[in-house]
Order: structure tokens, then sequence, then C-alpha cells
């Protein structure tokens, strides 16, 4: 117990709070006026802010929180400012629904709104699966080269944007199936061996002319009828071309045999249900401007 | 001003002393009007450097079509600085940071050189006050009128004086900061729109905080914003040295002091008669007698009541004076006082510093172009191997077009011999050139892609843009990633 001496510092004759830390003491001084007109200030606005704004949690039933005076809700005020937004970028998507897609990419004016809308709509619902900037990912067709499975012109983007592809429930769609040789028993897996190996020959990767020799038939009758006799593909049944460098699901050996013996029939969704058309004429003139529109 | 002592005589044992007061209250300053020549100079630069704030936003200066004509401008709107004929865009805020640096030297120089002269004249803060204790001066009367007033109860007379006395700083306030606003807009525009209520929101907003700010500094924290709030003070303690000119009591000729009647003689004492004039004008109420202080601001009010006072009793002028440290100290030594010294290592460096920045800048604006060219490189991807093996990478390019008018301009790439590229937008095909249309006084984005073919390793090409009228042009050398 410390007695009313004890309390008092002695250099500076004020009273002490009594703890002493390694004998340094705590003076007991008053604190800043400022400093507490500033903290009843702060008290008396919490309060007034708790009658106008919605702050403290409700009991069960009650909502989740009381509304307050002002009535004031974010998520309303996000939507009037999302309106806004929207009103003022119905304008230019007038004019983009007006124009051809052409028109729109001849168009100084209007090719800059829409490279703007369509990398932020891109960014937003394609880069997940097609990466930033289209750049693409095993199994993701990269957007940014000249490489197109079905088409790269601005009217063939906009299709596939509005239909997806190998989308279930859009009968407009870009579908095709490759038949999958293995699983399904249509080819052995020597078989596969062997049109692996014919198929390497394309891009002369081959090491076993045996192998392509035997590969030869089972292609011609097989493969040909989607990829052609010579391997080049064909655009109108997205059929890829097989001679070239680019490969969508990997082009070493064992990726390719596990494609002819699988098949890989991948999905793109059919956007028109989840964007207006101008968005997706915006969207469509942004793809065609990354690398490798045709 | 009060400081604050701690009692330290105090005993264990003995019933403690009150508390000490560690919220000293300001003590009032009534400072007198003062007469003389500092005097006169500080009402000119007042007069001149009013005159300047208030009246600049409205000098006009052609600026073409679509531009608000007026000679000294920032606009928010085109991101642009106008400065009669110096025209500073986003991409040239290094002038804005040159014009800050320049300004801190200048008022470093004039720091070592004559002092805080900055404050005691320049100042807003000082300017505005020393406006505003006009106004109470012509209100409420000089120094002992005042003090009277403010002591005596509430009454008529007193009511109508203060209240004109803030009526008219309010009005001063307003002024000031609604000119300040002109300094963003086209300033016939805001000033007729703001009567009407189509001045931009901004501007009644700024147009406010400033009226306060000036209301409430100039007219009731005056010197404690010098004193507490400036950062000045302090810093200028480490520019200024014994060989700079400060407002300086010189102690070897006023000590001892004492009030001194007629028929007495001047031997054997100093010539200040301790009439507390020098006090008495002070702004920020210090007596400079004691020495040089923190709150002196250097306004030289102190030098004209003294060497008023010495004319009265008959003395040489000057036992208050813009003097050295060491001059002083040489005269009470009885020791030659030394010359003043101009030159200085410091003041050296910081005028060789201020010429070399300022010609830089004045050659940068002299030499400044119409036209610039920024090229940003997509990062996604980084580069593309199309189906023939050739590598192509994506710029964005950013044609800068600062004259009034639209231009045609030719974009070519170098440094790359089989290199070609394709605009977005303009007609298909790959070549080494395109021509493309700028429009005025703006930015345009144009899209490029460079296909570079396979069997060429580059690591590096160089965009140029050539206005086809004047030939004036800009390069730019960028990355260019094949992935090896
Ligand atoms: S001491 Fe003299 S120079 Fe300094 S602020 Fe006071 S009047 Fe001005
Ligand atoms: S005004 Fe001059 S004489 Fe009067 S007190 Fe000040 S220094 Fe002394």
């Amino acid at each position: 117990m410390s007695s009313e001496k004890d309390n008092v510092d002695p250099h500076s004759g004020v009273e002490t709070t009594g703890h002493s830390w390694d004998g340094i003491q705590e003076l007991n001084n008053p604190l800043p006026r400022w400093w507490l007109y500033v903290w009843y200030i702060t008290i008396v606005i919490s309060i007034v802010y708790m009658v106008l704004m919605p702050a403290i949690p409700a009991l069960p039933g009650m909502g989740t929180n009381t509304t307050g005076l002002r009535n004031q809700s974010d998520r309303d005020n996000v939507a009037i400012e999302m309106g806004k937004l929207d009103a003022a970028r119905q304008v230019k998507a007038e004019d983009l629904l007006k124009a051809s897609l052409q028109d729109i990419e001849q168009d100084r004016d209007l090719q800059q709104f829409s490279l703007a809308m369509g990398e932020s709509l891109f960014e937003s619902n394609c880069a997940t699966c097609h990466g930033t900037g289209g750049r693409g990912a095993k199994g993701y067709p990269v957007l940014a080269d000249d490489i197109w499975l079905w088409d790269g012109t601005l009217s063939g983007i906009e299709t596939t944007l509005h239909h997806g592809i190998r989308h279930t429930s859009d009968e407009l769609t870009r579908n095709s199936a490759m038949p999958r040789f293995g699983r399904d028993k249509l080819l052995s897996s020597a078989e596969i061996d062997d049109l692996v190996q014919y198929v390497l020959n394309f891009s002369g990767r081959s090491d076993s002319q045996a192998a392509v020799q035997r590969g030869q038939s089972l292609f011609a009758s097989q493969c040909a009828v989607c990829h052609g006799d010579g391997g080049k593909g064909n655009r109108t049944i997205g059929a890829p071309n097989l001679t070239d460098e680019d490969w969508l699901y990997g082009g070493e050996e064992a990726d390719i045999y596990t494609t002819i013996f699988n098949a890989r029939n991948s999905h793109m969704p059919a956007w028109t249900d989840r964007l207006d058309d101008a968005s997706i004429k915006a969207l469509a003139v942004y793809v065609h401007s990354l690398g490798g529109g045709e | 001003m009060t400081r604050i002592t701690l009692d330290t005589s105090h005993k264990p044992g003995a019933s403690p002393p009150p508390h000490p007061d560690l919220y000293a209250k300001r003590r009032q300053i009534y400072p007198k009007l003062a007469h003389g020549k500092f005097r006169t100079v500080k009402w000119a630069v007042m007069a001149v450097t009013l005159a300047v704030y208030y009246i600049v936003p409205w000098i006009r200066w052609n600026r073409g079509p679509g531009i608000p004509n007026q000679a000294v401008l920032a606009d928010f709107e085109s991101e642009k600085l106008y400065f009669f004929f110096i025209e500073i865009w986003p991409q040239e805020a290094y002038y804005l940071a040159g014009l800050l640096i320049l300004a801190a030297l200048s008022l470093f120089l004039v720091t070592s050189l004559l002092g805080r002269v900055w404050c005691g004249y320049a100042c807003p803060q000082t300017v505005w006050t020393d406006l505003y204790v006009w106004v109470e001066r012509a209100f409420e009367g000089d120094r002992a009128a005042r003090m009277r007033l403010d002591h005596a109860p509430m009454s008529f007379n007193k009511l109508w004086r203060k209240a004109g006395k803030h009526i008219v700083w309010l009005v001063i306030a307003f002024w000031t900061g609604g000119a300040f606003v002109l300094y963003w807009h086209d300033a016939p525009t805001v000033a007729k729109g703001w009567f009407t209520g189509e001045a931009p929101l901004s501007a009644y907003w700024f147009a406010g905080i400033l009226t306060f700010t000036t209301y409430f500094l100039a007219g009731t924290m005056r010197e404690q914003v010098c004193t507490y709030m400036c950062p000045w003070p302090r810093i200028q303690a480490a520019l200024t040295d014994e060989h700079a000119l400060n407002v300086t009591y010189r102690y070897d000729r006023g000590e001892p002091r004492g009030p001194k009647r007629k028929s007495e003689g001047w031997e054997g004492r100093g010539d200040c008669v301790d009439c507390n004039q020098c006090v008495q004008v002070c702004p920020v109420g210090i007596d400079i007698r004691n020495g040089s202080q923190l709150e002196c601001i250097h306004c030289a009010l102190c030098i004209d009541a003294c060497d008023e006072m010495m004319l009265r009793v008959e003395r040489p002028t000057g036992l208050i004076a813009y003097d050295t440290d060491v001059a002083v100290a040489a005269r009470a030594k009885g020791v030659p006082v030394p010359k003043y010294r101009l030159i200085r290592s410091r003041t050296v460096l910081y005028a060789v510093l201020i010429a070399l920045i300022g010609s830089l800048m004045i050659f940068g604006l002299l030499t400044k172009s119409t036209l610039e060219m920024n090229v940003i490189k997509d990062r996604s991807p980084p580069f593309v191997r199309l189906s023939g093996g050739d590598i192509q990478n994506g710029y964005t390019l950013k044609l800068v077009n600062k004259s009034t008018e639209a231009r045609r301009m030719t974009i070519s790439i170098e440094g790359a011999p089989d290199a070609e590229m394709k605009i977005i937008g303009l007609e298909s095909g790959s070549r080494k050139q395109f021509e493309v249309p700028v429009a005025a006084y703006g930015v345009d984005r144009y899209r490029v892609l460079v296909v570079v073919p396979k069997t060429e390793d580059i690591q590096q090409i160089t965009f140029r843009v050539t206005d086809n009228a004047t030939g004036e042009s800009d390069s730019n050398r960028v990355a260019f990633r094949s992935g090896n």
C-alpha cells in the first residue's frame, strides 16, 4: 500500500498513478484539453452515426441489423451507380449494335470504345480459361496467334462467342466430335502407336518409319475424313491441322497417344444468354485485335 | 511566450504544489503600428503580392479553340498546366518537380544571404495576417485602444467594431478563396457561374475551404502558425549561419539599458532607453533584445520602431538592425568588424544549383517537341509463335500531339530488317510503315503487331513516328521477346 507521499513525484510535484516499472513512475498528468474534446466529439459522432446509419446487429428474426434513419444501403448505392454506368454505356452500345463489325474496327472512336469494353469483359469472363491477353493454356486455345480451329474472322469470332463450342443446349453451337479410339475399343494399342508415329511424321519427328508405313492406311481410313489426307485439318468442323508446331493438348508422343485414345472434346459455353449483343460485339473486336484476327 | 518550467525545488514530504499548467493559454498580442522604411517596404510587398494573386487568373492568353484563353491555368479536365507560353502535359510533370526544387533552392539561397526575409515579407501567412491586422486597426484603433476595447464590457460601440471587423475579414477570406478557384477553371466562366449555381461543385468546395482557412489562420491563429505549425523556422536554423543577415539587437551598443531623463548624459550607459517600442510593434510578441529567437519572423518592424526612438533621443539609428552575428561579436570585443560576405561556400553552392537546374529547364522548355510517342509492350502473352514459326509481339503506341492541328504521321520500325507490322483497324496487310491520322491536341492510341521471321534473332526494335508535314519525329526503343 502506498501512502500519499509515495504518490507524488518529488521532481515535478505531480501525483503519480502509483505504478512503477524498474523504478520509472507514471505521472498522473491530465489529458490535453484538445485531446479530450476530440474524444468527446467522436463519441457524439458515433451516437449520431448509429442513429442515422445501419450500425447495430439486430436480434434474431429482426433482419441483419438496424436500418438507421437514413435508410442507406451500400447494396442499393452500388445498384444505382451501376445503373448510371450502364445508362452512360448504353449510348455507345447502341452505336455498336448499328454498326457492322468491320465498321467498328475501322471507326477510331468505336474501336477504342470496343477495345476498352472488350478488354474488361474479357478479363472478367474469358481470361479464366484463355489467360490475360488471350495467352492460352494447355487445352485452351491461344487467341493471340493466327491459328484458329474454327474461324478467326470478326464474324467467326462473334459466332463462336454467341453459341460456344460443343455447348449442349445450343443448337447453333460449333460441334464436332473425335471418336474415342482406344477407350471405345475402335483401335488396339498397337494400332494407336502406329498412328502416333504417323502423326509425328507430319512434323518430321517420327523415329520408326516401319510404324509410319503401318499407320498410313489407318490414318486414311480413320482420320483423314476430318483431318484431311495430308493432316492439314478442316476449319469447318474444327479439325486441327496436325502438321504445324502448334498443339492444343501437347505435341509429345504421350500427349498424342492420349488424344487418340480418349479424344479431347472440350467445351466453351455459349455467351448469348449471359452477355448482351453489344458486349459480344465489343468482345469480338477485342479478341480479333489480340494478334491473330483474320 | 510563457515557458513550462518544472519546479524541482520540491522536497519529498512537503505538501505537493499545484499542478503545473501544461496548457499555456495564448497571450493575446496587440502589435502596434510601426512607421519607417521597413514598414513601407512591407506595405509595398503586400500590395504587389495581393495584386498578383487576385489579378493573375484574369490575364487572357489566346490558346486556340476549345481551350480556355487563360494565361495561368491548372486545367484538370485536359490534365494540363498553362503558364503563359509554357504548356505542361501530364507526361512532363518533371517540370513541376523542377519548379519546386528551384523554389526550395531559392528559399535556401535567400535565407543564407538575408535570413528570414521570406517569412517577414512574402510568406502568404505574413501578408494576409498583416492585412487582417490592418483591418482590425481600422475598426478598433491601434494597440492601446484595442487593449482597452478588449477589456471593456460589451457595449454597442464594442459590438459594431467587433462585428464590422469580422465581416470585413470574412469578405476578404471569401475573396481569397474565390480567387484561388479561378486558377483551376476559366475565370470569367466560373465567376459568372458562381452566382447562378453553375460552377462546378469542387469550385464551391475549395472556395469554402480556403475562405475558412484564410479567416481562421490570418484572423485568429496568426503568429501561432509560424511558431507551432510551420516547419520552416526549424529548417532555417540549419540554413543560416553566423554570416547571415538577421534582425539583431546590437547589445554591444545598447547595454546597459535603462530609462533616461533629458538632463542625464549618455556616458556609462547604453543607447537602449528601455522604451519597449520594439516589443510593442512585434507581431509575434517577443523581445528581440533577448537575442535571436525561433519565433522572430524577421519582419524588421522593431528596427523601424527603435530607429524612431533613436531619432527622438538624438542617437544614431540602427540599435536594432540587419546585422550578422560575427559583426556584433566583433564590435563587442572591440576588434575590426568583418565585411559582410555575400560569397560563401553555401551561397555559391545554392546559386550554382539554381543556375544549373534553371538552365536545364529553360533548355528543355525551348526545345520542347510538339510530338511524343510512348510505347507499351503487351505483357500477356509476351510473344506469340505464329503458324509459320514467325514471332509476333504486340504493342500499344500512344501518340501525343501537342499542337492544335490534326496531323498525319508515319509510324515505322527500325532495327529489324525483316520485321513487318500490322495496325489493328487500318487497312489490312503487313508493311514496314503505316500512315496514321493523329487528332489535334490529344493522345491517339494504336495497337501494333510486329512480326519477325523465325530466322532473325532480335532483342529490341525501335518505333519511329514522323510528322509527314514538318518532319518532326520521336522514337522509342522497346524490347522484342522471342522466347529465346
Ligand atoms: S523581433 Fe522584430 S523582426 Fe522579429 S518578429 Fe518581432 S518585430 Fe519582427
Ligand atoms: S525600441 Fe530600441 S530603445 Fe526602445 S526598448 Fe527597444 S531596443 Fe531599446
